[in-house]
């Protein structure tokens, strides 16, 4: 809250043939606006209920809370109204050329422009990011977090972009894209630690279960539209989520399956004894050498899926897929097998999060059905829609921005020094995660990239803006 | 026989909580055709505001009467509750109007993450229990087998309850211009404003009825568990909206009728066969209902115009 009242400033502005600032309709607005606000945190910020020692829960009241929201609320309003005002009048003095018409959006703003510059410096970043980050904190102990947190992030770039196939190219919605990622999980898990195979023989079944699961759980579902797919998918999700924490003997439970066998290069082990990586290649032996070897390995398997989507779109299942995207009643009668179609979209995005979900089982040596909940494909799903649908860089920069930046979140340790001990920005993670949901929708519905390079060209290659594109609708 | 008279009664009352929230759910499905995705967590969020006032009633203003401090409850949820669901709907629904199809969709899961977080942050995650009330139990009759069929005053407070607003809804729905409106927006929006009814107000409407409604199933579940969480959102939603769509989503007696099938399906699951999957049961409902009945039972068939 910048600018708390510059209300009265605009009134007193010398101007023409401004009408004048209605200031009293403004206070009154924002007042409403603190007067809702207050009846929003009666009671549920008011009091906080705590457990005492007799295990009855006491009250505590917080009316300062409550107040200090209010007045932000009421300051914020006010700001608002004050700014749009203020460009409503500036806009009445001088007419817009396109005033009467309605803001048609067809040719995407510079801002949005992705240029050709953009993609190799991601792609040169993404590459040497190991190397920077050794760099940057000064050691390569230092640099475990960073390194952990870019793995982190290409996990969820991978993810995207294999939902993506489903969401962006097919338009099919799925909300249940994490059972794919549990299911390349716990293949992974239960083949190394019962069975003992390596994670190069795995990772390929893993993928195979995943895009068979897909096939099984989509064949039944396909025929459903829209919401209802999504719910749906939903359902299957949380079944597969239950069954993993309920079926004790095949699974482990609730506990999960713990010790799974670390990442080896090629069969040769991480470790500080002779035949380990290090002694082999006369380094010091250290443990970020997997680390490090683990965010290549992420790097190297999310391309991989960008290739082959990039790949796919110009083969006929490709174009089929954003043919039935955009119209499946002319897609049916041109004597496309939307069935089939639908399906090897479902599959191969399915196929996709088996890879991620085995890498994710390898990389933490540990699993259990906590890490595959609702929560998980809503994120996925929210990067594949705020990097715009279908928009391969769109997703990566979501990916960072939505993994990272509540990651950040640790590192404002300073805050507590404005709000007082105790307070941990950890805790507002997921509460702003899902308040920049909802704000993104309203702010810019298409995503973040709000342009498509179309997969077919006749004569030159323009970009479109995804205004144009559907969203499907299955 | 006496297990099963039991589970029935059980059974029923689950449902009559599952069959408010699913009012909810099929009015919003009916009159903007979206999935209120955040309805499990408003309804979670009643619970909460249900719980507080009861602790300030008996503690702090010391209203010794369960009943009347149970009705005063009531209201202040509802209310509250209601103010919240128009709040979400004007915040995060209506600038979407008319914005892409997904848009609402993903809006509403973004609520829904907000609402059950933000609880958590101010509330705390422990599980909040309320301090026993109405344990009495009325004993219908006892068995060879000494099993005595018992009904609680909660339950008979729940069922009540739960008749007589959905009485009250239903004449409101079905008798008054409110509910006229309602009901002609849900038919077809753009003739309901030609024909000069404000369709925003009705729809803001709709999410105040929903609201208020989950209000008072958030406050009987409560009275029923005793504990609340700020987790207990999502899966309570998820059911309920098996309930609306096994009852036919955009029928309010089929969102009824579905609750009180899913409940009765949960209890006898959970009596008869295995507790740990009767989530498992819920879901799967859903899934076999969506795919081979996708009308559901009460509902109309959704014509594919071309």
């Amino acid at each position: 809250m910048a600018t708390p009242a510059p209300a009265p400033a605009i009134a007193a502005a010398p101007a023409a043939a401004r009408p004048p600032l209605d200031v009293a309709g403004i206070v009154r607005d924002a007042a409403l606006f603190a007067l809702v606000t207050f009846g929003l945190c009666v009671p549920i910020i008011a009091f906080r209920t705590d457990l005492s020692e007799t295990s009855a829960l006491g009250l505590k009241p917080r009316w300062g809370l409550v107040a200090i929201l209010c007045g932000l609320v009421f300051l914020g309003r006010l700001a608002q109204r004050a700014v749009v005002a203020n460009r409503d009048a500036r806009r009445a003095l001088t007419p817009a050329p396109r005033q009467a018409t309605e803001a048609v959006d067809a040719t995407p703003n510079a801002g949005q422009r992705v240029s050709g510059l953009a993609l190799p410096l991601f792609l040169g970043v993404a590459a040497t990011f190991p190397l920077l980050a050794v760099l940057g904190t000064g050691g390569l102990g230092e640099s475990r977090y960073w390194v952990d947190l870019g793995i982190l992030i290409l996990t969820y770039v991978m993810l995207g972009w294999g939902l993506n196939i489903v969401v962006g190219l097919a338009g099919l919605l799925d909300l249940g894209y994490v059972a794919f990622y549990a299911v390349g999980a716990y293949s992974y898990a239960l083949l190394s630690t019962t069975l003992g195979w390596s994670f190069w023989v795995c990772l390929p079944l893993a993928g195979l279960f995943a895009g068979l699961w897909g096939m099984i759980l989509g064949f039944p579902v396909l025929r459903l539209r829209g919401d209802y797919l999504a719910i749906v998918t939903l359902a299957f999700g949380e079944i597969i989520r239950l069954v993993l924490i309920n079926w004790q003997d095949f699974s482990g439970g609730g506990a999960g399956i713990s010790s799974i066998p670390r990442a080896t290069f090629f069969g040769i082990p991480f470790t500080a004894d002779e035949d380990g990586f290090a002694a082999r290649l006369g380094l010091p032996f250290s443990p970020m050498h997997r680390v490090i070897f683990l965010y290549y390995l992420i790097l190297a398997l999310a391309l991989v899926t960008n290739l082959v989507t990039l790949r796919l779109r110009r083969l006929p299942i490709g174009r089929a897929w954003e043919a039935l995207r955009e119209d499946e009643i002319a897609c049916r009668s041109l004597g496309i097998n939307t069935t089939n179609t639908k399906l090897t979209a479902f599959a191969l995005g399915a196929m996709f999060g088996g890879f991620a979900g085995s890498f994710f089982a390898v990389r933490q040596g540990f699993v259990s059905p906590e890490s595959f909940n609702f929560l998980e494909s809503a994120i996925i799903l929210a990067i594949v829609v705020l990097g715009g649908m279908g928009s391969q860089i769109g997703v990566a920069i979501a990916a960072v921005a939505m993994v990272g930046g509540p990651e950040m979140l640790r590192n404002l340790g300073f805050l507590s020094a404005v709000f007082g001990e105790g307070f941990d920005p950890n805790e507002y993670r997921l509460l702003l995660f899902g308040l920049a949901m909802v704000l993104m929708m309203i702010w810019r519905p298409r995503g973040l990239i709000s342009e498509r390079s179309p997969s077919l060209v006749l004569k030159e290659r323009k970009r479109i803006s995804g205004s144009f594109v559907k969203e499907g609708h299955g | 026989m006496e297990v099963f008279a039991q589970q029935l009664i059980n059974g029923l009352t689950l449902g009559s909580i599952y069959g408010l929230i699913a009012i909810g759910y099929t009015m919003v499905f009916g009159i903007i055709g979206m999935i209120n995705f955040a309805h499990g967590d408003v309804f979670m969020l009643s619970a909460f505001i249900a719980l507080i006032t009861f602790l300030i009633l008996t503690t702090w203003l010391g209203i010794s009467s369960i009943a009347l401090a149970l009705l005063i409850v009531l209201v202040v949820a509802m209310v509250l509750t209601a103010l919240w669901g128009w709040s979400i709907e004007r915040i995060a629904y209506r600038p979407l109007r008319g914005s892409f199809r997904l848009a609402p969709l993903i809006s509403a899961i973004g609520v829904s993450i907000f609402l059950s977080n933000f609880v958590q942050v101010v509330q705390g995650a422990r599980n909040k229990p309320t301090p026993p009330m109405m344990r009495e139990v009325i004993v219908l009759w006892t068995g060879e087998n000494g099993y005595a069929v018992a009904l609680s005053y909660r339950q008979i407070v729940i069922m009540a309850v739960t008749a007589v607003l959905l009485a009250g809804f239903w004449y409101l729905v079905q008798r008054t211009p409110l509910g006229r409106a309602q009901r002609a927006c849900e038919q077809d929006r753009k003739m309901a404003a030609l024909l000069g009814i404000d369709v925003d107000r009705t729809i803001s409407l709709t999410f105040v009825l929903g609201a208020g409604l989950a209000a008072v199933a958030g406050t009987m579940y409560l009275l029923y568990y005793g504990v609340v969480s700020f987790a207990d959102g999502f899966v309570p939603g998820v059911k309920a909206f098996t309930a609306a769509v096994l009852g036919g989503i955009g029928s309010l007696p089929g969102a009824v009728l579905g609750g009180l099938i899913i409940g009765l399906v949960e209890t006898f699951w959970s009596a008869y066969f295995s507790i740990e999957y009767k989530d498992v049961a819920a879901f799967s409902i859903l899934a076999i209902v969506l795919i081979f009945m996708p009308s559901g039972i009460l509902g109309r068939p959704e014509v594919e115009k071309v």
